[in-house]
């Protein structure tokens, strides 16, 4: 039996991975596919409290999420294109000219 | 409507006619103006008043470029001054009518009424300025018989001479800048007739004063113009300094300068602000100002230069309105010198020395003053040529008797020859213009003669006026002139009387002179000027015939009251203006017998005949019309010499003054300059670098390391938090994410 926990668990654990790759990987695409992890978690949370309350609302948030998703995927490509045109690298370390 | 609500429109008119006309001349004359600025059109004046100048020096150069002499410069907006100018002086005149009327409705003349319209200096609400709780000056205008009769002569003087300018300044290319000084002149004027307090009508007297300088030097690019104005400036500066020594002495009187407030606690407690001759220094000082104002001896000299300024102006401002301001001033600040009379008499005793009383008595010292005045100005006038000038030394020679008929306490019979003076007198300067006009802008009388087929409306208007002004009975001059006689010589100064009534038959005889220099026998001057003669347009006759019509009637409502009791309503007109004092200071009225007061009218009468006698015998027309005069003045050469030369006081001035004082004194100043005044300098001087030093170090020790250490501070700050800003963002997001992680454990912790 599947209960309420595991999904809060692995919602959870792939929400941790997710943090973490945003705050310690230095490729500009692991930070976005990081990113998308961490929605993702959201939707899993949401979708099993949807089921369990039985409120139909969670479901219909996470269809907006990622929605919201596919956009964010598409612009913060289009910004990894750029920047890479611009520094010929995604390595985020690159990326520092607010350096005070 | 009542008449406060008229009141503050009265000058309201006049200033604004003062702005559109200056500002549609200065838009003109502007470089904005392009094309249609004249400026070409100054070359044309200035070449013809050159030589003008070089010839009669001190004219007002009226008739440059007049009578086929070249062409009128182009005036822009001419149709708009022309109408905005006299209409913003006739609506004063409206106005001024009504709140007259409605005035005389609501109280039946007994009583001042007063429009307040805001505080204009506050101060010491709750201090004990001067010994009173507060000290403040309002900006509020009075309405009573003396403003009342003021404002009613002045407004409509002043629309005719608005009117007459009309035609009089029609060629000049200063005509918009004309109106718009004269509309200026008006709402000073009236600003000074109706201002309820001192403050307001100094604020109206320096006003008037202003424009009379810009009025006299109106023909600026003369030399003689603009030193005619300035000296009239300078004069009046002096006596202004009078004037305000007296507020300043009201002020510590009284703690204010309202009418209504000084006069009623004057009239109620005579003996408080008599005691030590306050009063008397105040009215002295004041009297000091009248003197500048009304061109008294000794600072009388700037009026007969005042005639450089455009003729209408001579009328408006030097003979007919705001020369007797000072008398205006000096009637209605009645109650000071009655009082200042009875404290002299109080002080003096029985039997008062002149000294005594020149020393005690401001009144007195007002009434000689103003009778040596008109006696010394009417000698000065038998021997000028120039006919604006003759007219000048009468302005001050009747001016002299306005201040004697107020400085024997007849503030009625001052006031009422004002009333009489403003019309005569505006009719003989405007008449005077005319003739100016006529002969293309001869002014010496030796170059005229014969005018009168030629003029003819000018020389019966002028007729009429000299008869009034010599005091031929039945005109106005008679009666107002006859009244001051009459007092003088019944509150008991009959050496000033000898003196008004030899200035009365002096008076008759210099104007006579005039009108037979000018408009009798055979003309002298150059043929093709006589071929130009030509009677003056409507706009100039009308006014004319209108002031002498007042010449003849205006005199009738002062019927001396022996005469016909009751006939004098002009003095019970004004008697409201005129509170009472305590019995013990209120002097006691002559039993004078009827007979006595005939003898009087009939002697002024007789000496006014034996002036015009002699003159008619002096200059009948003739083969010589000079023989009679010649031998006089050769039989007493010096006498003439003085006379002519105006006592040569406009060289003592300069002598003393001017050489002396200023050049002179010059040096001395240079030397208290030099060695006490740079001494000091010096002094100070080391100090100061002493004291720098000090102050250097202090700067640099403590202020400089007040500021260097939060500079220092910032900056070391800045060092440790500056480190934080990496340009990564996923320190950022680690900070973020910290801070959600640190919320989440407090939540969790202690919810």
């Amino acid at each position: 039996m599947i209960t309420l926990a595991h999904f809060v668990g692995l919602s959870f654990v792939l929400f941790t991975i997710g943090v973490v790759g945003v705050l310690v990987r230095r490729n500009l695409l692991t930070v976005l596919m990081s990113i998308e992890l961490m929605l993702n978690a959201v939707n899993i949370n949401l979708v099993a409290f949807s089921r369990q309350l039985g409120d139909l609302t969670g479901q219909v948030f996470s269809i907006f999420v990622i929605a919201v998703a596919a956009g964010e995927a598409a612009i913060g490509l289009a910004i990894i294109i750029s920047l890479y045109r611009l520094k010929s690298s995604v390595n985020l370390d690159d990326a520092a000219e607010m350096k005070g | 409507m009542t008449a406060e609500t008229f009141l503050p429109w009265i000058p309201v008119f006049p200033l604004l006619g003062f702005l559109v006309n200056g500002l549609l001349y200065l838009v003109a004359h502007s470089k904005l103006g392009g094309k249609d600025a004249p400026l070409g059109a100054h070359g044309h004046g200035d070449a013809h008043g050159a030589g003008h100048a070089a010839s009669h020096g001190g004219h007002d150069d009226h008739g440059a470029g007049h009578g086929g002499h070249g062409a009128h410069p182009d005036i822009p907006f001419k149709a708009v001054h022309t109408w905005v100018g006299p209409i913003a002086s006739g609506l004063s005149f409206v106005f001024a009518l009504l709140a007259i009327l409605s005035w005389w409705k609501e109280t039946g003349g007994h009583h001042e009424i007063v429009a307040t319209l805001w505080t204009w200096i506050p101060m010491g609400v709750n201090g004990g300025w001067f010994g009173s709780p507060e000290f403040s000056v309002d900006v509020a205008f009075r309405l009573d018989p003396l403003s009342a009769l003021m404002l009613g002569f002045v407004t409509f003087i002043g629309t005719l001479i608005h009117v007459y300018s009309v035609g009089y300044m029609g060629h000049d290319e200063g005509y918009g800048k004309f109106f718009a000084y004269l509309n200026l002149f008006m709402f000073a004027m009236l600003t000074l007739v109706l201002g309820a307090n001192l403050a307001i009508l100094f604020v109206g007297w320096e006003g008037v004063g202003l424009c009379s300088y810009l009025l006299i030097g109106y023909y600026h690019t003369k030399d003689f113009a603009a030193d005619a104005g300035k000296k009239a400036f300078v004069m009046n500066r002096i006596g202004d300094a009078g004037f305000l020594m007296g507020l300043f002495a009201c002020v510590a009187m009284f703690g204010t300068v309202d009418f209504g407030k000084m006069f009623g606690a004057a009239a109620a407690s005579p003996g408080v602000y008599a005691a030590g001759g306050l009063m008397t220094f105040a009215c002295l000082a004041l009297f000091v100002g009248a003197t500048g104002k009304s061109a008294q001896i000794p600072l009388f000299v700037w009026l007969p230069d005042a005639m450089a300024g455009p003729t209408p102006v001579s009328a408006l401002i030097h003979a007919a309105t705001m020369v007797t301001a000072g008398v205006y001033m000096v009637a209605r600040c009645n109650v000071f010198f009655r009082i200042s009379h009875e404290w002299a008499l109080k002080t003096l005793g029985e039997n008062p020395t002149v000294w005594g009383l020149l020393t005690h008595d401001a009144s007195f010292v007002v009434a000689v003053v103003g009778g040596i005045t008109a006696f010394v100005a009417a000698t000065i006038g038998l021997a000028q040529t120039d006919i604006k000038k003759v007219l000048a030394y009468s302005t001050v020679s009747q001016l002299g008797y306005m201040f004697l008929g107020c400085g024997v306490l007849a503030f009625g019979a001052g006031m009422f020859h004002v009333f009489t003076h403003a019309w005569f007198k505006a009719c003989l300067f405007l008449g005077s213009g005319s003739v100016i006009h006529a002969l293309s802008g001869e002014q010496e009388m030796t170059a005229m003669g014969g005018l009168r087929k030629k003029i003819p409306h000018t020389y019966r208007t002028m007729l009429i006026s000299t008869l009034a002004i010599a005091g031929v009975p039945g005109l106005a001059g008679f009666f107002s002139k006859d009244l001051i006689l009459g007092e003088t010589f019944l509150q008991g100064h009959p050496v000033l009387w000898v003196l008004a009534a030899l200035t009365a038959g002096l008076t008759a005889f210099y104007m006579f002179r005039l009108v037979k220099m000018t408009f009798f026998g055979e003309y002298r001057g150059p043929k093709e000027t006589w071929d130009h003669v030509h009677e003056s347009p409507a706009t100039m006759t009308v006014p004319l015939w209108i002031l002498a019509i007042g010449a003849i009637v205006v005199g009738w409502v002062g019927i001396p009251n022996f005469v016909l009791p009751g006939g004098n309503r002009f003095e019970a007109f004004l008697h409201p203006s005129f509170p009472a004092l305590p019995p013990d200071w209120t002097p006691h009225p002559h039993e004078v017998s009827h007979a006595l007061e005939w003898a009087l009218m009939l002697g002024s009468v007789a000496i006014a005949g034996v002036g015009i006698l002699l003159a008619t015998k002096f200059f009948y027309p003739g083969s010589a019309p000079y023989a009679l005069p010649a031998k006089v003045v050769a039989a007493f050469p010096n006498a003439y010499r003085w006379v002519r030369n105006k006592y040569f006081v406009d060289e003592f001035y300069e002598a003393v003054f001017v050489n002396g004082l200023v050049k002179k004194g010059g040096r001395l100043l240079w030397e208290i300059d030099a060695r006490v005044v740079d001494g000091l300098v010096n002094g100070t001087r080391h100090l100061t670098v002493g004291f720098s030093h000090v102050s250097n170090w202090f700067d640099k020790t403590f202020v400089d390391g007040a500021v260097n250490g939060v500079g220092d501070s910032f900056q070391a700050a800045y060092k440790g938090y500056g480190k934080l800003q990496t340009g990564q963002t996923q320190n950022y997001a680690f900070g973020m994410a910290a801070g959600v992680f640190a919320l989440v454990c407090i939540y969790i912790i202690f919810a």
